[in-house]
């Protein structure tokens, strides 16, 4: 796997149009063009999610996408991609498509409404069933693109239009969902958790989910300024923020095997990640609020080192 | 081929839906198993497994993946299939519309089954007359023998304007019942059929394409115009198909519509699927005491042949329409409100009357089929009759 630098990003990621809808301080542009730099290898065929990536990069009559792009609807991208994949197959059978030369890889993009929630079923199947393709998850915890509900991506006591944070009730009631690790379960070749701030990471996870045959997920987190009320210019920032605190953990699950990519060197309190949000807010003044979300993040990461410390050199 | 040369094979309606898929031998088939359609993915899955086909099966988890799976497939530019009933078609309901939104040709092979609740694994149509307006090309068959012809002419219809087609059979009535099906030898149906040729290759990488983009207010209505134009264009192509399958097979489907012993009938029926076939038994012992009635057999309901109705029904005295569905909209059936619309400006527009009848499987006998003539032939004989009757039910 080649090993790419900053140039050579930006020189295989162009192509992916200016001129795009994405509000300022979106993350997910930059997550896309460091997909199509790890694919540029390839030839992608991307199914999308409805969704705000999906809305803002293909307004008729305009396209930002220079490859192969196909949206059906909100629930079904991986189902979507496992007929893309098989008619491909069924027509090189036939010899009724001319190669380039290049390999040619199947993408499905989601955002976290549509992945792990409405789109939960459709993923399980198309993984349990083995099609060729690369899942991308880009998580910015919630149904942004309605107007910032709650989705099972987001976080405790997030407010939300639908978890608010009113006088009884201090925002959402429940954790998220651990989706990478379900997802993991399923026993696809690759799954990772992954986040823009980390490019060198997230691109060689991409690689490595373009690579393998069969199934792989990539899980991003991707900020969204408008649903969790931060400043524009701090989106990549708060990716960066929230693996340091271990809100957002650096792994991939391999082979059977777990690894976490980064481990931070220094403890960084949750609340570094909490108070550049205004969805959080309200918590900032409950301490024994913040304290549960602390918590929670020591126990999922502990768990995570438990995994990691099942080492294929042992067996 | 040579005239009246078929291959005749005793089959159940599902069983001659696969063979009609078997020699269709499509790129890719995404199915979701549900009674009483189950047969239909079963044996598909041995042709698979025995290599009798191509086809890439996509076994998926749910019928809204089957039909999400057949729209990116045919989006690739595959030949694609699939089938389901009831529940499944319901559950497949707002891809149905995608289906036909992107001009997908995918065809699929419908067993018409009651909608719960109650949960009811029988026979109406109450599935494919909610999907009446999705934009797909419905098509009603009498027996399995109709059934086989027609799957195989879906495909060249679909293909030739661009929009999708269901092709419907009664739950168990048809899809269990074995019968005579005159088949034809593969590489007839392969030559009839030919190949797909998509408008568009999503796999050419040097000029990428972008389907299902945000078309909004200033796009939007051109597209929906655009996809309305396909069906008028399915009128026309749909008897032109269909007369091009009898000339080269020597059978004798009918198009739209179905006239039957309408041409000195004072009084008339309008009936579909199996129904029709009952119907026209009786009919036919009514016409040997000496009654002038007939029947009007509803085959295609979309596009609507409001002109082959209007064709055949004006001048008529007295017309009941049977609808083994409703639509709860206290009106009457669906094709009792869509026929009285289609006959509404005719000078001699007959008067109309309408059943509900069958639901969730029940039987349509003689008796009840009795019970309807006599009550149409009283109409034509001056008496009023209400908007619509339930028949065979316990009141």
């Amino acid at each position: 796997m080649q090993r790419l630098n900053l140039k050579q990003l930006a020189e295989r990621s162009h192509g992916f149009a200016p001129g795009h809808r994405a509000c300022a301080g979106c993350a997910f542009p930059s997550i896309i063009r460091m997909l199509l730099a790890a694919g540029a290898d390839y030839d992608l065929v991307i199914a999308n999610a409805t969704g705000c990536m999906e809305v803002v990069t293909t307004i008729m009559p305009y396209s930002a996408w220079p490859v192969p792009w196909v949206h059906n609807a909100f629930e079904n991208a991986a189902a979507t991609i496992s007929g893309i994949e098989r008619a491909y197959r069924a027509l090189v059978k036939k010899g009724k498509i001319k190669s380039t030369g290049k390999p040619v890889k199947f993408v499905a993009i989601g955002g976290d409404g549509g992945t792990y929630d409405i789109g939960f079923q459709a993923l399980s199947g198309a993984i349990e069933r083995g099609h060729d393709f690369l899942y991308v998850l880009y998580d910015n915890e919630g149904y942004m693109n309605t107007g910032i509900q709650r989705s099972s991506a987001t976080p405790m006591y997030a407010h939300t239009t639908t978890s608010p944070s009113g006088k009884v009730i201090p925002g959402k009631q429940q954790p998220r969902k651990d989706l990478t690790k379900i997802i993991a379960m399923h026993k696809p070749r690759y799954a990772a958790q992954a986040s823009p701030a980390f490019w060198n990471d997230l691109v060689k996870k991409f690689q490595k989910g373009l690579e393998v045959e069969g199934p792989a997920f990539v899980s991003v987190l991707s900020t969204c300024p408008p649903g969790w009320g931060t400043p524009e210019d701090l989106s990549i920032q708060l990716t960066k923020i929230a693996v340091e605190t271990r809100f957002w953990p650096l792994y991939e699950y391999e082979d059977g095997y777990w690894k976490v990519n980064y481990k931070p060197r220094k403890f960084v309190p949750v609340e570094e990640f909490l108070k550049p949000q205004a969805r959080f807010k309200h918590i900032l003044k409950r301490p024994e609020l913040v304290k549960q979300l602390q918590e929670e993040i020591e126990r999922n990461w502990e768990e995570l080192l438990w995994l990691e410390s099942r080492k294929p050199e042992e067996e | 081929m040579e005239k009246d040369k078929f291959i005749k094979m005793a089959l159940t309606g599902n069983e001659a839906y696969a063979y009609a898929m078997k020699q269709i031998n499509p790129d890719v088939v995404a199915a979701y198993p549900i009674t009483p359609a189950t047969e239909i993915v079963q044996i598909f899955s041995k042709y698979v497994a025995d290599g009798l086909v191509d086809t890439e099966f996509v076994p998926v988890e749910s019928e809204h993946s089957a039909m999400s799976a057949c729209v990116g497939a045919s989006v690739a530019g595959a030949r694609v299939m699939t089938g389901t009933a009831s529940q499944g078609l319901a559950l497949m309901h707002e891809i149905l519309y995608i289906a036909a939104g992107l001009r997908l040709p995918i065809v699929m092979a419908v067993v018409n089954r009651a909608l719960s609740a109650p949960i009811n694994i029988h026979g109406d149509q109450s599935d494919t007359m909610g999907s009446r307006d999705a934009g797909w090309i419905q098509i009603y068959t009498e027996n399995a023998d109709e059934a086989y012809h027609s799957v195989i002419m879906a495909i060249k219809i679909a293909e030739s304007v661009n929009l999708p087609a269901m092709v419907m059979l009664d739950g168990f009535i048809i899809s269990h019942e074995m019968e005579v099906v005159n088949t034809l030898p593969d590489e007839e149906v392969k030559k009839f059929i030919g190949e797909r040729k998509p408008l568009y290759n999503l796999f050419d990488f040097q000029n990428p394409i972008t389907v299902g983009p945000l078309d909004l207010q200033d796009y939007y209505f051109e597209h929906k115009r655009q996809q309305m134009e396909a069906m008028f264009n399915a009128k026309k192509v749909i008897p032109e198909i269909t007369k091009e399958y009898n000339d080269t097979f020597g059978t004798n489907i009918p198009a739209f519509v179905e006239p039957y012993k309408l041409e000195d009938a004072e009084y008339a029926i309008v009936a579909m699927s199996s129904a029709a076939g009952t119907m026209k038994e009786i009919i036919d012992e009514w016409r040997s005491k000496g009654e002038k009635v007939g029947l009007l057999r509803l085959r295609i309901t979309r596009p609507f042949p409001y002109e082959e109705i209007r064709k055949y029904l004006a001048g008529i005295k007295a017309v009941g329409i049977m609808d083994r569905a409703e639509t709860h909209s206290t009106m009457g059936g669906p094709m009792l409100q869509e026929i009285k619309a289609a006959l509404y400006d005719l000078a001699n527009r007959p008067r109309i009357t309408g059943f509900v009848f069958g639901l969730g499987g029940r039987d349509f006998d003689d008796e009840q089929a009795n019970t309807i003539l006599t009550m149409v032939k009283e109409m034509k004989d001056g008496k009023e009759l209400p908007l619509y009757s339930f028949i065979g039910v316990r009141e």
